[in-house]
């Protein structure tokens, strides 16, 4: 028997001061890896040379061409449209599919629905797009609807974003705690009442992120908008991606930097709005279960 | 107020789907608007595509598969399109690529984002949100535009080419074939390599971490104080309770970079011919749909065990949750 040791709480590797400074080294690396070439991106979109390897001092120019780019103005507008209605709608259909899973341990099919709500997650998108594409053609032979455009992206959009929705609110409903339902049906609350007053206000944080998660996806999508648009409805990533495949360029190095800056500002925003609230209500919880006598 | 011989769990959601007046429509709406959703999504466009990919192509439309005609029916396949992917080596060789670009994507993946996972585990709980955070972060913004700044930071005179230059690592990159030669970084395998661990990684790092930060301590103290080495504990205990975080981030990784098409695109060059680039060409560039369909329903044979894999082991980790 070897003799009884000290409890570590977190028991290290290779003794504690290796296993901290290489952790550290590690994540560092790692992070490193990760915001390099947004960095990057960043520091080229004020290079004054149109040449990419070399440095010509510090300019403004390109976020004022960025400006007149009609192009990309008109892109940008449309895909925050399609990306507004598609988060909403795979929103809707993700708390529904949620629940049926959560709620419903079997009812015909479950398996097959399961799989379905999950797959998007993992299918290439070149099959998910070519796919929806020619049953659009399809049905189109047949009905005369639907047009390709921006109404057959928002479809393939919401199809990705079901899937997201699904596992983030799905998540959300599979931690929560069901003696709150039970306590506020045994004051009286009628079965519609708690669901707006318990259930939903407990999701609302869940469903908050799912939509940002679900808008964004959509706002960044290039191979089902590439399949499923038509004549005029080029989106903001299928003009950057014509435009990136010649190169570097100086007008998406600015685009990309205000990008990464919007999305960097309205993140962390976010999230920390989502965390404060998620305190608090973890402090009403507890408040709430205090025993009282 | 609760009825009795009801379990006490039973939530409210039960009861509320449990009511008679939802029970008649409320279940059906419930479960039948996803799932309508997807059969008419999701389900439909796959027979479609099966349908066409052994459709012989006219003018504008296909010819109908089964036809009745003085009182013969005929059912006409067109397999060519299949007969062309198994007959053509370069189809094969398409393949076997994709594979085995999306196989050393995932290990690399795992090899980097294990400890990169495992130690954010371990950080002060305090600095964990934050962690989270920063490997959320790039997920949010636009992966084209990511993947796209690699093409910056690659190409001659870009800043990683000339950092791995100085390095004196383009001899043996170009001695092991990654490049084809020194100083030719971007448009090679290593750039694509490159460009998709680094698109990847985070969805190897988030199903790991789930499954790391709730591995329970107790479990780590009790193999110490039995006298496991950490290395062993390491081993026994921390791997194989990850398994379902290991195989779930894996599948995460794997299948979608077999018939990945804008890293290929941006970053693989001429010589890395990938099965979602050539599904592209023989849509957009060739109009040959019947081909298109039958590549794309060769590569769903081709992820359908990764995909049930992943399906058990997503929901294997969402059940250690509760």
């Amino acid at each position: 028997m070897s003799p009884a040791r000290p409890a570590l709480r977190r028991p290290p590797l290779l003794g504690p001061g290796f296993h901290r400074g290489f952790g550290r080294g590690w994540l560092t690396a790692g992070f490193l890896f990760l915001y390099l070439p947004m960095a990057a991106l960043v520091l080229a979109s004020f290079n004054a040379s149109p040449l990419p390897a070399r440095w010509g001092g510090a300019t403004l120019r390109w976020y004022r061409e960025l400006l007149q780019d009609g192009e990309l103005g008109a892109g940008l507008w449309l895909s925050v449209e399609i990306a507004a209605w598609a988060a909403t709608a795979s929103v809707v259909l993700g708390t529904l599919a949620a629940v049926a899973l959560t709620r419903y341990r079997r009812f015909r099919g479950r398996t097959l629905f399961g799989g379905m709500v999950s797959a998007p997650l993992v299918m290439p998108e070149v099959i998910v797009g070519l796919s929806l594409l020619l049953m659009f053609v399809s049905v189109q032979r047949w009905f005369g609807v639907p047009e390709r455009g921006a109404l057959t992206i928002w479809m393939g959009h919401v199809l990705l974003g079901l899937a997201y929705a699904t596992v983030v609110v799905q998540a959300r409903l599979e931690g929560m705690n069901p003696a709150l339902e039970e306590a506020a049906a045994d004051l009286g609350a009628r079965p519609l009442q708690v669901f707006w007053l318990v259930t939903l206000p407990l999701m609302a944080q869940a469903l908050a992120a799912a939509w940002l998660l679900t808008f964004t996806l959509s706002l960044d999508d290039v191979v089902l908008s590439a399949f499923l648009s038509g004549p005029g409805s080029t989106t903001l990533p299928l003009v950057l991606f014509s435009r990136a495949r010649l190169g570097q360029r100086p007008d998406i190095n600015a685009a990309a930097s205000l990008i990464i800056l919007v999305v960097t500002i309205g993140v962390t925003v976010a999230s920390v709005l989502l965390a404060r609230a998620e305190r608090r209500r973890a402090a009403e919880l507890r408040a709430a279960q205090r025993p009282t006598g | 107020m609760t009825p009795a011989g009801r379990p006490l769990h039973a939530t409210l959601l039960d009861r509320l789907v449990s009511h008679p007046m939802v029970r008649r429509h409320g279940r059906a709406t419930l479960i039948g608007v996803p799932y309508g959703w997807l059969l008419a999504f999701f389900l439909l466009p796959f027979l479609i595509i099966l349908k066409i990919s052994v459709s012989e192509m006219e003018e504008v439309t296909f010819q109908d598969l089964v036809t009745w005609q003085d009182g013969r029916l005929t059912l006409a396949l067109q397999l060519r399109s299949y007969l062309a992917i198994l007959g053509d080596r370069l189809y094969l060789v398409t393949y076997l690529i994709s594979l085995k670009y999306a196989a050393v994507t995932t290990v690399l993946c795992l090899a980097i984002g294990y400890p990169f996972a495992y130690f954010m585990a371990r950080a002060r709980p305090a600095a964990q949100p934050a962690l989270l955070m920063l490997v959320m972060l790039p997920f949010w913004t636009s992966f084209l535009l990511r993947v796209y700044a690699w093409k910056g930071l690659l190409m001659e005179g870009g800043l990683v080419a000339r950092g791995l230059g100085a390095l004196g690592l383009g001899a043996p990159a170009a001695a092991l074939g990654l490049i084809p030669a020194e100083g030719l970084w971007l448009n090679t395998p290593f750039s694509l390599v490159v460009g998709m661990v680094y698109t990847y990684l985070p969805f190897m790092v988030l199903p790991l971490y789930a499954t790391l930060a709730k591995l329970d301590v107790r479990l780590l103290e009790a193999a110490a104080d039995l006298g496991a080495t950490p290395w062993v504990t390491f081993w026994k205990v921390t791997v194989p309770l990850s398994t379902a975080g290991i195989i779930a981030g894996a599948m995460l990784v794997f299948i979608p970079c077999i018939g990945e098409f804008v890293i290929p695109e941006l970053l693989g060059g001429p010589s890395t011919l990938m099965i979602g680039r050539v599904l592209w060409d023989e849509f957009f560039s060739n109009n040959d749909w019947p081909m298109a369909s039958a590549v794309a329903v060769t590569v769903i044979l081709l992820i359908i065990v990764p995909l049930a894999l992943f399906n058990r082991y997503q929901a294997e980790a969402r059940e250690v949750r509760r």
